[in-house]
């Protein structure tokens, strides 16, 4: 059916790219590629940013993070919690945890919420990174669960959207989910409404 | 298998949402009439603008990041081979196949064949420009495929029977109470106590697609930027369905114009910002999705990524005009047109509506097949200065006026045009072409325009009325003698 359009499509991209100068014009790098911020006004900015898109956001320390983690589930009323393998957070006894071993979507429908860590975080535009790694899981285990509770070190927040990329550069093959707020919609007279496929809770942990 | 002849190759006729049903100005006079629709559309554009505004505001560097994204998308273009020769390399050593379509019908025919293939005869979609443009879901009915749009303008639309209006809203022509209104009539599963409450509305399409999501096999996606250096693809979404139809499914087809490619991974650093910003009007949109070929344990188990043609490289052939493949679809011209806001997006015909569209649709289908749509601009410039990637939309459409003209032979405007230069080279023609002008006089007193051929020209205009005497006349009248 396609044979040859492989090489048809090259060849009219090739025609049409006849007689274009060779000056490449390289591209104008002048934007900011570092931001200024640093230590709790990093983490100010990103917990404000979160709060701007109806993330709620807790700042605890190594010390709260049990206490914190177990108060939010249960002022969520979470009782089944799944998490990815390799999340080394301390989990409440009150809680049935169950580590993903491939559950299926509808297994995964059925849980209250799930726990998971993050790879990067973004205080300019409020944005938490997943890249899949342990301690972070499938995508689909921070998707189908109505609640997601992500805890974010401080060490692997920036400022500025340039500096995640650059950091996610290693990681670029791995299954990325960027997350900035919970699921919303704005197909309605252009009104952002809050809750729709993704998860309609955001809870997170700022951790440092 | 046809042979490469060296001429541009257009999006083919008879298939797909490119061409309108009738000329610009026939479809924008309707549309004008429709109170409704233009209350909807003023109110909609209106906030979108305002919020833009606002978060545009908060970077001291957008300017720069135009033209970076600029920069980025002329050398994407003028090295496009190579470029998608690396993506196809680093998606297939990711374990994706890349498939490679002419036009809509061979990549509608390649996507029918990859779900067949895979035993589904139902997929779930993400919102795609791409897959509208090729009359996806009309190819697959056809194969016996029911295609399930789970954005939710989308859905509105398929629901409604509807066509697309607008780039980032398809449905954005309706407002909550015609939502709720076609809700009711057409979800067999919607809680007939529905509400026009938007969050009322989005919990029932979060209803309605649920168990479609947790059981489909087949997701079917488009593409915002493929990165060449990486292989990987990436999809910008709010409500979470781009990353249920990403994620969930075991195989997965995505279709991309070949014109989404950029370079470098780094690149992303800068569409990150110039587009959820210019689109949504959000510092950053709820979800975004990056994938590379297949991962083992997470994600589709199958990936095909269809690169689709359909025209892009006719435009790519116009040195002016391919600056309209640097689009990144974010809508910020439409919103801010004054065409667009009063006309909407049907009257443009096209799956590709606005001031973008009026310079993309003529290209892709070649310019006699959407001839008025250059025309469809009074030129004020907002979507250059909107443009995240600063895509000179007023200086195309002239570029492509004078193309429609020097394409379409002699006009009467041209025609008249060369004979009143005939005339007014010489002072005794000239003379002679002033007084029999003169038997137009009671024409243009009753308010009349020019007669034909020439009535097209006096429609919009008023043709001065030829003085009774005229100015070589009075002098010689006073002096004696001729100027």
């Amino acid at each position: 059916m396609t044979a040859g359009a492989r090489e048809d499509v090259l060849a009219r991209i090739r025609a049409a790219e006849r007689g274009d100068s060779d000056d490449a014009g390289t591209a104008a790098a002048g934007y900011r590629q570092g931001g200024e911020l640093s230590g709790s006004a990093l983490l100010d900015r990103l917990a404000e940013r979160l709060v701007d898109y109806r993330a709620k956001v807790r700042r605890v320390s190594a010390e709260t993070l049990a206490a914190e983690v177990e108060a939010a589930l249960a002022a969520r009323g979470a009782r089944r919690v799944v998490v990815p393998a390799g999340l080394e957070v301390p989990l409440p006894d009150s809680v049935a945890v169950t580590i993903d071993d491939g559950l299926s979507a509808a297994e995964l429908d059925s849980f209250d919420g799930v726990i998971t860590g993050a790879a990067a975080a973004i205080a300019d535009t409020g944005t938490i990174i997943l890249d899949g790694s342990a301690g972070q899981g499938r995508r689909a285990i921070s998707l189908v669960p109505d609640y997601h509770l992500c805890i974010v070190p401080a060490e692997v927040v920036v400022e500025l959207v340039p500096e995640a990329v650059a950091m996610l550069a290693a990681a670029a093959s791995r299954p990325l989910t960027w997350i900035s707020g919970p699921s919303a919609t704005s197909d309605i007279e252009l009104e952002r409404v809050e809750g729709v496929h993704g998860p309609r809770t955001l809870e997170v942990m700022l951790l440092g | 298998m046809t042979a490469f002849l060296g001429m541009p190759a257009h999006a083919p006729r008879g298939v797909g949402h490119l061409r309108g049903e009738e000329p610009f100005p026939a479809a924008a006079r309707r549309a004008l009439n429709d109170a409704q629709l233009r209350r909807n559309l003023g109110k909609a554009t209106s906030t979108i603008r305002a919020k833009r505004a606002a978060v545009v505001g908060e970077l001291p560097d957008w300017e720069e990041l135009r033209a970076a994204g600029r920069a980025i998308k002329a050398d994407a273009m003028r090295n496009l081979d190579r470029y998608l020769l690396q993506l196809e390399a680093a998606v297939t050593e990711r374990g994706g196949i890349v498939h490679w379509a002419r036009d809509a019908n061979e990549a509608n025919a390649i996507v029918t064949s990859l779900v067949q293939a895979a035993g589904a005869t139902e997929v779930v979609k993400v919102k795609s420009l791409a897959t509208d443009e090729i009359g996806l879901n009309d190819a697959l009915a056809a194969g016996g495929i029911a295609a399930y749009e789970t954005d939710l303008a989308e859905l509105i639309v398929q629901l409604g029977h509807d066509r697309p209006s607008h780039i980032l809203v398809p449905a954005i022509h309706r407002n909550r109470a015609e939502i709720r209104e076609i809700f009711l009539r057409e979800m067999s599963d919607v809680d007939p106590g529905l509400t026009d409450d938007p969050a009322a509305l989005a919990e029932a399409a979060r209803r309605h697609l649920r168990r479609k999501f947790l059981s489909a096999t087949v997701g079917i996606s488009g593409v915002n930027f493929a990165v060449a250096e990486t292989g990987t693809l990436c999809v910008l979404e709010s409500e979470g369905n781009g990353r249920m139809c990403l994620t969930l499914p075991q195989t997965l087809i995505t279709v991309m114009g070949i014109e989404k490619v950029i370079p470098t991974w780094a690149d992303l650093g800068v569409f990150m910002q110039l587009l959820p910003r210019s689109s949504t009007g959000e510092r950053m949109n709820p979800y975004t999705s990056m994938w590379t070929g297949v991962t083992a344990g997470d994600g589709p188990q199958a990936f095909h990524l269809v690169l689709l043609d359909n025209g892009r490289t006719a435009a790519l052939a116009d040195p002016v005009g391919r600056e309209a493949l640097h689009c990144i679809r974010c809508s910020a011209c439409l919103n801010v047109c004054p065409v667009y806001e009063r006309t909407g997006g049907h009257a443009y015909g096209s799956v590709y509506p606005g001031p973008i569209g009026a310079v993309l649709s003529p290209q892709l289908t070649g310019i006699q097949d959407n001839a008025s749509l250059p025309y469809a601009s009074s030129l004020c410039g907002a979507c250059y200065d909107a443009c995240p990637v600063k895509i000179n939309i007023p200086s195309l459409l002239v570029h492509l006026r004078a193309r429609h003209v020097e394409e379409s032979g002699a006009s009467v405007e041209a025609l008249t045009m060369a004979a009143a230069s005939w005339v007014m080279s010489s002072p005794r023609r000239f003379g002679r072409a002033q007084r029999a002008g003169r038997i137009y006089r009671p024409l243009g007193r009753r308010g009349g325009g020019l007669p034909p051929p020439l009535a097209a020209w006096t429609r919009s205009r008023d043709a001065p009325v030829p003085p009774a005497r005229t100015f070589r006349e009075w002098w010689r009248d006073e002096h004696g003698e001729t100027p």
